[in-house]
Order: C-alpha cells, then sequence, then structure tokens
C-alpha cells in the first residue's frame, strides 16, 4: 500500500507535466473540435458556435481532405513496404560475413536519420530538377526521358517517397541489424547441413526468426509514416495540383493558414483515430500469427 | 545566458514604467528588407523628436502573419506595423486597429488626394480608414520588344483583342505569347478585376464568380493556353524565369515591379535594351490592375497614439519616401513622391506610374487570401483538366459561398439585431 503510494510520488513530478503539456492540451483540442473556432471568435467569442460533429461530417464531405487521406495512405502504402524491404537489405548485407568496414557503412547508411529534414529537402530538390538534376542526367544515361519531378501529379509522390525513404530507412536498418544479430548461427549450420540454399534460409529461418522486431519496425514506420509533413512542406508545398497533400499537411493548412482552429482539430483527431486503427489491425496480425 | 537577459529586459521594462524620463518608445514591428531599410531613416526621425524612440522588430514575412495573430491573443502587438494591405480587412475584423481618419483630416503631411485612388481604397474598411499607404504593387507585363517586333508589332498591346492577335502572331514565329505561372492567381485575378461586376455579392458574403464579368476573364484565360499561346507551366517546371525570358521562350510575362530591377542585372550582353514594360490591356483598351501594396497601421493597444502617428507621418514624407524607395525598389504611393525621385523618367517604371492609376482593389473581406486559392485552383483544373467553364464557376461560387458562410451568419445575426433595435 504504502509502497504504491511512494511510486506515485515518484512517477508525479512526470505525470504533472504530461498532464499539463499533453493532457490538457488534447482535451482542448478534443473540446476545440466541436466549436467553429476561428478569426472571427478569436476577435468576439460571441462569434463562436457549437457546432456539433459538423466539423466531422463537413470534413466528410470536403474533397480535398479525401483527397489529402488518398495521397496519405499511397505514401504510406508504397513506402512503408519500400523502407522496411531496403532497411532490411541494408541490414542483411552490414550482417553479410564477407562485408568489409562495417563500422563505416553503418555510419554511412545511418547518416541520413540524423541530418535535417529540411536541409536535406532543399538538396533533393535540386536532384530532381527537370533540367539539371542529377536523378534525370542518370535516366537520361539509361535512355529514359526526363521526368518533371515536381511539376507533374503523377511522380511528385513517388519523388517524395524516394527521399523519405532514403531518409528514414537507416533507423530500421539499426534495430533490423540487431535483430540479425541475435539469431543463433547454429541455426544457419544445421540448415548447411541438410543443404539449404541461400534463400530458404532467408525464407525459414531469417524472417520467422525477424518476426517480432519486424513487427515492432512496422508499427513505428506505419505510424510516423501517417504524420507526413514535413517532406511536401518543404519540396512541393502540397503541389501539383495538390498531389503531395498530406492529412497533416491539410491540418497544418486549415489551422495556420486559414486559422479554422475547429476545423483543423478535427483533423487531427480523425488522423488519430486513422493511426490507431491501422496499428490495431497489424498487432491483431501479429497476434494471430504468433508474433507478439 | 537567454534567462539573464530576459530578467535585463523586464527590469529595464519596469525602469522604462516607473522613472518618466521624458523619453517615449514606439515599437514597430517591420518585415524582412523594409525592416532593415526604415533603420536607417529612424535616426533621423529621432533627431527631429527628440522626445521619442523607434524600436523597429524585424520579423520574417513567412512568420509575420502567425506572429501578429499570437501577437494580438497574446494583447502584445506593438504600436504600429506593416500590413500587407489584403491582411487588413483580418485585423480591422479583429477589431485590433485604430481608425486614422481623425488624424488624417488634421494633417498636412498626408493629403489623401496625392495617392493612388485605387491603393488608398484598400485602406478604407466599412466606410472607416484603416492605413496609410507604405509601398504599392501591381502586376503588369514585361515583354521583349525585339521579339514583337519580329512578329511585325512596334507596340504593346492596349486591349485583348489587340494581345491576342499579337500572340497569334508571334506563336508563328516559334514562340510561345505569354508566360502565366499555373501556380500564380495575380493574372487571372487581373482580369477578373477588370470586369464591372464585382467578384463577391451581397456586402461580400457571396461568390460572384458565375456573373458575365468572370465567366468573360477565365474564358479569355483559358483561351491563351487553349490556343497554345501559353505555355501550362507552374513555376517549379520552370528553372529560372529570366533565363527563359531572355532565351526567348515567351515574349509577355505578367509580373511586378520588383522584376524591374532583376531584368536590369540579369539581361546578356547584347540584350539591355530588348525589354520594356507596358500597362495590362484590358477588355477593351487599357485594364485595371491589383491594387497591392503594403500599409502602416496604428493598433488600437497602442499607448503612444501622438508620437506613432508623428512617425507613420514623417515615413509618408516624399522625400522621405523617395529615400526608402531608393533602397527597396518598390514603388512609392504618392504621386508626388514618383515626381521628386525623377521615377517618372525612368522608362520601365512609367508603366507602373501609368497603372497604378487604374488599379482595383480586392474584396475587402478576411476570406479572400482562401477564396482566390479556391479560384486559382479552379482555373488550373480548367487549363490542365479541361473541366468546362460552367462548371467551373459554378463549384466556384459554392465553394466560395461555405468559405463565407460564417460571414453570412454574422452579417444575418447583426442585421437581425440592428433592425430589433
Amino acid at each position: 500500500m504504502k509502497s504504491t503510494r511512494i511510486g506515485w510520488l515518484f512517477a508525479s513530478p512526470a505525470l504533472i507535466v504530461l498532464g499539463l503539456f499533453f493532457g490538457v492540451p488534447v482535451l482542448a483540442a478534443f473540446g476545440l473540435s466541436f466549436t467553429d473556432f476561428d478569426l472571427y471568435a478569436l476577435a468576439d467569442l460571441r462569434n463562436l458556435r457549437f457546432a456539433g460533429v459538423n466539423n466531422y461530417t463537413d470534413l466528410l464531405q470536403t474533397p480535398l481532405f479525401w483527397k489529402s487521406l488518398a495521397n496519405t495512405f499511397y505514401f504510406v502504402g508504397v513506402g512503408v513496404p519500400l523502407s522496411i524491404a531496403v532497411s532490411l537489405g541494408a541490414a542483411l548485407l552490414l550482417h553479410a560475413p564477407a562485408a568489409r568496414a562495417k563500422g563505416l557503412f553503418r555510419t554511412a547508411l545511418f547518416a541520413p536519420v540524423v541530418t535535417t529534414v529540411v536541409a536535406v529537402a532543399v538538396i533533393w530538390k535540386y536532384l530532381f530538377h527537370t533540367s539539371y538534376g542529377l536523378v534525370n542526367w542518370a535516366l537520361a544515361h539509361l535512355g529514359v526521358a526526363p521526368v518533371d519531378w515536381f511539376g507533374d501529379a503523377h511522380w511528385a509522390m513517388p519523388a517524395i517517397i524516394l527521399f523519405a525513404v532514403w531518409k528514414n530507412f537507416g533507423y530500421n536498418m539499426v534495430i533490423l541489424l540487431a535483430g540479425l544479430q541475435g539469431i543463433p548461427q547454429d541455426l544457419y549450420e544445421a540448415a548447411r547441413i541438410d543443404g539449404a540454399s541461400r534463400w530458404r534460409q532467408f525464407l525459414h529461418i531469417t524472417l520467422p526468426m525477424l518476426g517480432p522486431v519486424l513487427m515492432v519496425v512496422g508499427v513505428i514506420t506505419i505510424s510516423g509514416y501517417f504524420q507526413l509533413f514535413a517532406e511536401p512542406y518543404v519540396m512541393t508545398q502540397g503541389e501539383p495540383l495538390q498531389s503531395t497533400v498530406s492529412v497533416l499537411y491539410f491540418m497544418f493548412d486549415e489551422g495556420f493558414k486559414w486559422w479554422n482552429l475547429g476545423r483543423a482539430s478535427a483533423v487531427a483527431f480523425l488522423l488519430f483515430a486513422i493511426i490507431l486503427g491501422a496499428t490495431a489491425l497489424l498487432l491483431r496480425f501479429g497476434r494471430k500469427r504468433d508474433l507478439l | 545566458m537567454r534567462a539573464r537577459t530576459l530578467v535585463l529586459g523586464c527590469l529595464l521594462a519596469l525602469c522604462a514604467c516607473t522613472h518618466d524620463s521624458g523619453v517615449t518608445t514606439i515599437r514597430f514591428m517591420a518585415m524582412g528588407r523594409e525592416a532593415e531599410v526604415v533603420s536607417d531613416l529612424v535616426a533621423q526621425f529621432e533627431h527631429e523628436n527628440p522626445g521619442v524612440r523607434v524600436d523597429v522588430q524585424q520579423i520574417p514575412w513567412t512568420a509575420a502573419h502567425e506572429k501578429l495573430l499570437t501577437a494580438f491573443a497574446a494583447d502584445a502587438l506593438p504600436d504600429i506595423c506593416q500590413l500587407g494591405n489584403t491582411w487588413l480587412p483580418e485585423f480591422s475584423a479583429l477589431d485590433s486597429l485604430e481608425p486614422l481618419q481623425p488624424y488624417v483630416d488634421a494633417s498636412s503631411t498626408v493629403d489623401p488626394r496625392d495617392y493612388f485612388p485605387g491603393i488608398w481604397d484598400t485602406n478604407v474598411i466599412g466606410g472607416k480608414l484603416y492605413g496609410i499607404p507604405w509601398y504599392v504593387d501591381t502586376r503588369l507585363l514585361f515583354y521583349r520588344r525585339d521579339l514583337l517586333a519580329q512578329a511585325g508589332f512596334d507596340r504593346a498591346p492596349t486591349s485583348w483583342p489587340e494581345w491576342e492577335q499579337q500572340m497569334a502572331a508571334i506563336k508563328a514565329h516559334g514562340h510561345y505569347g505569354v508566360m502565366m505561372p499555373l501556380n500564380e492567381f495575380e493574372q487571372l485575378l487581373s482580369f477578373g478585376l477588370q470586369q464591372s461586376d464585382p467578384l463577391l455579392r451581397d456586402d461580400g458574403t457571396r461568390g460572384n464568380f458565375e456573373s458575365a464579368g468572370f465567366r468573360r476573364a477565365l474564358a479569355f484565360y483559358a483561351r491563351l493556353f487553349a490556343q497554345g499561346w501559353a505555355p501550362p507551366m507552374s513555376k517549379t517546371q520552370i528553372s529560372n524565369v529570366w533565363d527563359e525570358f531572355f532565351n526567348g521562350l515567351f515574349v509577355f510575362y505578367v509580373s511586378g515591379p520588383w522584376n524591374i530591377r532583376e531584368f536590369r542585372q540579369r539581361a546578356p550582353h547584347g540584350l539591355e535594351d530588348s525589354w520594356a514594360t507596358a500597362p495590362l490591356p484590358g477588355p477593351d483598351g487599357l485594364g485595371a490592375g491589383i491594387a497591392g501594396g503594403t500599409s502602416l497601421v496604428m493598433f488600437r493597444s497602442s499607448q503612444h497614439k501622438t508620437q506613432t502617428w508623428r512617425f507613420i507621418e514623417f515615413l509618408s514624407r516624399p522625400e522621405i519616401q523617395e529615400r526608402f524607395h531608393a533602397e527597396i525598389g518598390d514603388p512609392p504611393p504618392r504621386r508626388s513622391t514618383w515626381k521628386l525621385s525623377g521615377l517618372v523618367h525612368d522608362a520601365y517604371a512609367a508603366a507602373f506610374r501609368d497603372q497604378l492609376e487604374r488599379v482595383k482593389p480586392t474584396p475587402k473581406v478576411l476570406e479572400w487570401e482562401r477564396i482566390v486559392q479556391e479560384m486559382r485552383l479552379v482555373s488550373e483544373r480548367v487549363v490542365r483538366g479541361g473541366e468546362p467553364q460552367d462548371q467551373a464557376v459554378h463549384e466556384l461560387d459554392a465553394r466560395v459561398d461555405a468559405i463565407l458562410e460564417k460571414r453570412r451568419w454574422m452579417h444575418e445575426r447583426d442585421q437581425r439585431v440592428a433592425g430589433s433595435l
């Protein structure tokens, strides 16, 4: 009894800070999402109307919201598997017995994670430049006609996905590398004695043994990728034809460009529900497969 | 370190309050380069007004809007600030601006008749004057004189039909007629302002884009692309608009006054005299342009209104405006400053002088910035996606009406209240 009280006492500074700076704002935002708080309301509270669930129903009828949702799902649907595949590939290469200068490569591949998004996004903007960019220059050598990366609505999102994958894969790579190092070597030795090929070893030893780690990586990556914002904010401002407006970008515009704080809060909670749903699905899948 | 400065700042503030040393400090929030330039002028003002100090606070343009709104919410607005004139409706809706008409009436320096009427008008909201124009901005034609001559014309167009004729001939010579980046709304907006139909109706509570006027503007704009006179590109697709201009990719370019300096600096050897500026052509004869620019406003919360007004007067003096203009390059709002600075004799600026007599303000509602974005999106869908124009203006009006819903509700409520009194 007494020990629980002491426990609460020790936890209280953190809880108070969390409650004050996280709990209260979240509750306030939740309340705000049921009003039409905007500039007029800021001027005079008489102009504030209780909106019920109007913000939510309005959003569901706003084409740009659906478009931003589709863009975000596109980004998550392609970006997450690609990102994990690249991370896994890099981790396997680093883990391979033949690899040399492992420390150097590990650092080099991890480096993009610790760079500033804005700074590297500017550089990638140059790389993707239609006439003078390195990417199109390389493609030209392969005989591919120049791609208008940020001008063509079909290519802007793939360009952002490539950039995001490059920027983030190092983080998962390190986690997966730790996972790989935790797989007992004797499993591979036994498989080799049985005459299993490299591919079969990967399929039947590496992947299942990495299962729980992949699960964690998947959950983290999905919730992170749903919150796409900085990349389009710096590189495309949502253009062309709003093909790179993500849900968070939409929320930012609603809130801080148009000052519709009620609607913006509603967007935030919808996104929260979506991320919650996606991760819950993933966790359920994991539990069924006994990965957790 | 920061904490110490803060404490020091608080102490200083306390001193300022308790000891009345006879010196009043007014806070002036200025943006970007304007803040740097104005700092040089402040010394003279302080010299002329020994009891007054001006504290210039520089904020970047990109953060200005948020910064001012948070300052409003926190009751920390400065005494005086520069505001883009499309922001005036917003801050007057917040009831944070001091009406300036009484000050102007008593002033011998600020003479409304000396200002370009369209620009002055942007500062009048609901019949009240809230700002004094500081510098102006509008869009007009930059063009390649040599290429236009090649196509067989010796002067810039003065009306839409003439312009179309010229662009058709230019296209036959292998150039684009005009560059109008699809991510900019100013071109279509200019064409829209040239019509007699207003862009919003019913006291700015409903869109008026289905009017005959705006339909005509949109049809003209869309035709430029449909005929292949204008390339359907956005800014990101053109690597360097100045290079392309001098490469001859296009002949006309609709842009603003800052580009005079850019074109002068960037003109390659041999092409220095190849370009010129001209006022915007309208449906029949020279047309209106956007009344853009920045105004000086005083906040109601200011404790030093007399001194602040004296500073606004100082910055509005033609000889001070001339010095300001020489540094910053933005055209001055007073005719006498134009005369004084010899700008009227500058061939490139002359077109702006001419255009400024024909500028029109955009609708004065705080939702305007949002509305104009919707207008741009619709025009992009028409040009790139081939959406029928009838459908486009109908959709646009529906969206604008939705944006203005709250304004409509407030308007009706206020009218009910006024009716019951």
